[in-house]
């Protein structure tokens, strides 16, 4: 018999009962909660008199529409400016104090994106099953945890019942095997991956991210990859636990401690996929092929390495993806064939729940240390992950660094990402963003995102349009 | 929830591959913490010429005359033709929440994205896939005929054309007992409790730590 993949363990570990049409009860360890997708599912509990099944699995942060300038947070709730974005926030808290659920609230040093405050408490461990209402709650993957996003009807039920009626998933793996060369990064890795797979590759699968290169990232960029799988049409993303996962989580607010992490630690070494596992699709990339990326249309499978051009509708044979090629050409306002480096940029944001760690902040800094943000970039954003993220950071000195390039230091959300506070960008205006969709609207109506890296990012906010950053690394 | 048994309608062609759920409804409108309201703004940066916000009157607002829900032929359509991977990106719920007020009741596609299609039969909307090419031919004759419908069968698994042709599909016998019978999921998620107890006394034997309160 084949041997099991990480995720057909995970997928045991946590099977309540399998019932005779297929699906299946899934227990789950930790909810995370924010204020967007959750008002509905607490309205949805009072209407029919229930109680969450156990408070304490649940933890709740607002991240979505919280504004990120200091004079915006600093007057706490009432300095919202947004009368809806505030009462969303206060609706949450609202909700988390009835039902008991503890909350890291707005102004608390904690707070911060759903999916880099769960890692960073160690609220996400190994071996847990881990949902949020969103869908990049596949980042918590990175630690051999299976993590997926769910809808409001979802939360309601797993704060109901602790339960997901599910159906297990096929199993996918990408290897990446190599070593990538310098100023490569995990970004780089993924936005390859989902150019090669496609935005609906991975639909229907559990992602698992394998090979040499990805052993040999930090958890950060682990995150990263994990992250994008979504983007990739995998619900879950994975990587096998290794000595690096057991490094991190380490003394984490919320990790075990004494025998029971003894005991946690030797179960966890177990969560790796057997050597003779059986995966229903494998794609391999060589780490060595991969060139920093940037996307250049509406979807994130619309990306090329940095020293290409934009693609020519003319050469698509097939008529459905010429006729998307076009439409995205048209929204991007971009010319068959163009060097992407000619791309000029009118705003920057480093930041999202991708990219925002302090690994990221520390490659964007790099590149940002002595050079002065371009005179034609409008307004370029760095915006940490977590209030840990922003005070760690600081401690290391790189709010300077970005304050004396010209860039904006904020506080910690989801901000630009999807521009539901005021980070916003204006009708055609092109933007390199190191978050994770580059859909039409995403970031402001009209917005042109282009995805990339953290020292991407911050290279083209210094060039003013998008230059190849291993020219800057190495001068 | 709203059940789910045959359901015949005027047929909308939504021509684009890999709409995501931005698209169905922008950000700006899942400030709301009501489920209700969506409808108006359903593929709002398509749908009308200005830029949406919440709290509009969207009846006085100006429509965009070339996007396709917007054709008077299509006015008062409930099943939506689309293409591969409708429904990608954000998980939010804000979208069949949208695609349900306005008035769709199934949507016809070669794929969905997975969370929108778990996300669309919490709400009594039917995805149903079918090849590509069969979307391909309804597309044609959707196109060609105007007044076109289609008459969707749950029980059946089928999708009757008006030349009385039948395409079939699959769907979970789990989602379809569910969604026949307007069935609420935690309900009977609830019957199961007894079990859910003994398997989460089970794992807190086996992880005690992952039962620990936070810090
Ligand atoms: S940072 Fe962006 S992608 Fe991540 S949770 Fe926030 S809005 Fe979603």
């Amino acid at each position: 018999m084949a041997g099991k993949t990480l995720y057909d363990k995970l997928w045991e570990m946590h099977e309540v009962t399998r019932r005779d049409d297929g699906s299946s009860l899934i227990y789950i360890d930790r909810h995370i909660l924010h204020e967007v997708t959750s008002p509905q599912a607490f309205e949805g509990l009072r209407l029919a008199g229930r109680k969450p099944w156990r408070v304490d699995a649940n933890i709740a942060t607002p991240d979505h529409n919280v504004p990120t300038t200091r004079a915006e947070r600093a007057g706490g709730l009432m300095a919202i400016a947004d009368p809806v974005s505030r009462l969303q926030v206060q609706t949450l808290d609202r909700n988390c104090e009835d039902f008991g659920i503890l909350q890291f609230r707005m102004d608390d040093a904690r707070q911060g994106i759903v999916h880099v405050i769960g890692p960073e408490q160690g609220a996400t461990l190994p071996g847990m099953t881990v949902v949020c209402g969103d869908s990049h709650t596949s980042t918590h993957g990175a630690f051999g945890a299976l993590a997926h996003g769910i809808g409001t009807s979802e939360v309601e039920h797993v704060l109901a019942t602790q339960c997901l009626v599910a159906k297990k998933m096929k199993n996918m793996q990408v290897r990446v095997e190599g070593t990538l060369g310098p100023g490569v990064t995990a970004k780089d890795i993924v936005l390859a991956i989902i150019g090669r797979i496609g935005t609906a590759g991975g639909n229907g699968h559990a992602l698992e991210f394998a090979g040499s290169a990805i052993r040999d990232l930090s958890m950060e960029g682990r995150m990263t990859i994990c992250n994008m799988a979504i983007e990739a049409g995998a619900r879950v993303g994975l990587v096998a636990v290794d000595e690096k996962t057991i490094e991190y989580v380490k003394g984490r607010p919320f990790a075990p401690r004494g025998e029971q992490w003894d005991a946690a630690v030797a179960l966890w070494r177990t969560l790796v996929s057997d050597p003779d596992a059986h995966f229903d699709a494998v794609v391999e990339l060589r780490a060595e092929d991969i060139k920093p990326q940037v996307s250049w249309g509406t979807s994130p499978e619309m990306v090329v390495a940095v020293d290409e051009a934009v693609p020519d509708p003319a050469r698509e044979p097939d008529p459905v993806k010429k006729d998307s090629i076009e439409r995205a050409l048209r929204y991007m306002g971009l010319q068959p064939n163009q060097p992407i480096t000619s791309i000029r940029l009118d705003r920057v944001f480093i930041g999202s729940c991708t990219n925002s760690r302090i690994e990221d902040l520390r490659a964007a800094a790099a590149v940002a240390r002595g050079r002065k943000v371009a005179p034609s970039v409008k307004q370029a954003l760095v915006v940490p992950g977590s209030g840990l993220v922003k005070a760690q950071a600081e401690a290391e000195g790189l709010d300077k660094v970005f304050i004396e390039a010209g860039f904006e230091w904020r506080e910690p959300g989801c901000s630009m990402c999807l521009a539901m506070n005021p980070d916003k960008l204006g009708s055609g205006e092109h933007c390199a963003s190191t978050s994770n969709r580059n859909f039409e609207g995403r970031q402001g109506a009209g917005g042109r995102t282009h995805l990339v890296s953290p020292a991407m990012a911050a290279a083209a906010a210094v060039a003013g349009h998008f230059v190849d950053v291993r020219e800057l690394v190495q001068a | 929830m709203k059940a789910f048994t045959t359901h015949t309608g005027l047929v909308a062609p939504l021509d684009r591959a890999n709409v995501d759920t931005d698209q169905i409804i922008p950000k700006q409108f899942l400030k709301s913490i009501k489920r209700t309201g969506f409808g108006p703004n359903l593929f709002d940066e398509w749908r009308y010429l200005d830029v949406g916000e919440p709290g509009q009157d969207c009846s006085k607002r100006p429509l965009n005359p070339d996007f396709v829900l917007n054709l008077p032929r299509y006015q008062g359509a409930s099943v939506l033709l689309a293409r591969e991977n409708f429904g990608c990106g954000s998980s939010r719920e804000h979208a069949p929440w949208a695609l349900d007020e306005y008035g769709f009741r199934a949507i016809i596609a070669p794929s969905f994205a997975d969370i929108f299609y778990n996300n669309s039969f919490k709400n009594g909307l039917l995805p149903i896939v079918l090849e590509a090419a069969e979307v391909d031919e309804l597309f044609a004759q959707c196109e060609a005929n105007e007044g076109y419908a289609l008459t969707v069968d749950l029980e059946a698994q089928t999708v009757t054309r008006p030349d009385g042709a039948q395409h079939r599909f699959e769907v979970d016998a789990f989602r379809k007992h569910c969604l026949l019978n307007g069935l609420d999921d935690i309900g009977l998620t609830l019957q199961e409790r007894d079990r859910i107890l003994a398997f989460e006394a089970r794992h807190r034997t086996a992880q005690p730590w992952l039962f620990a309160a936070g810090r």
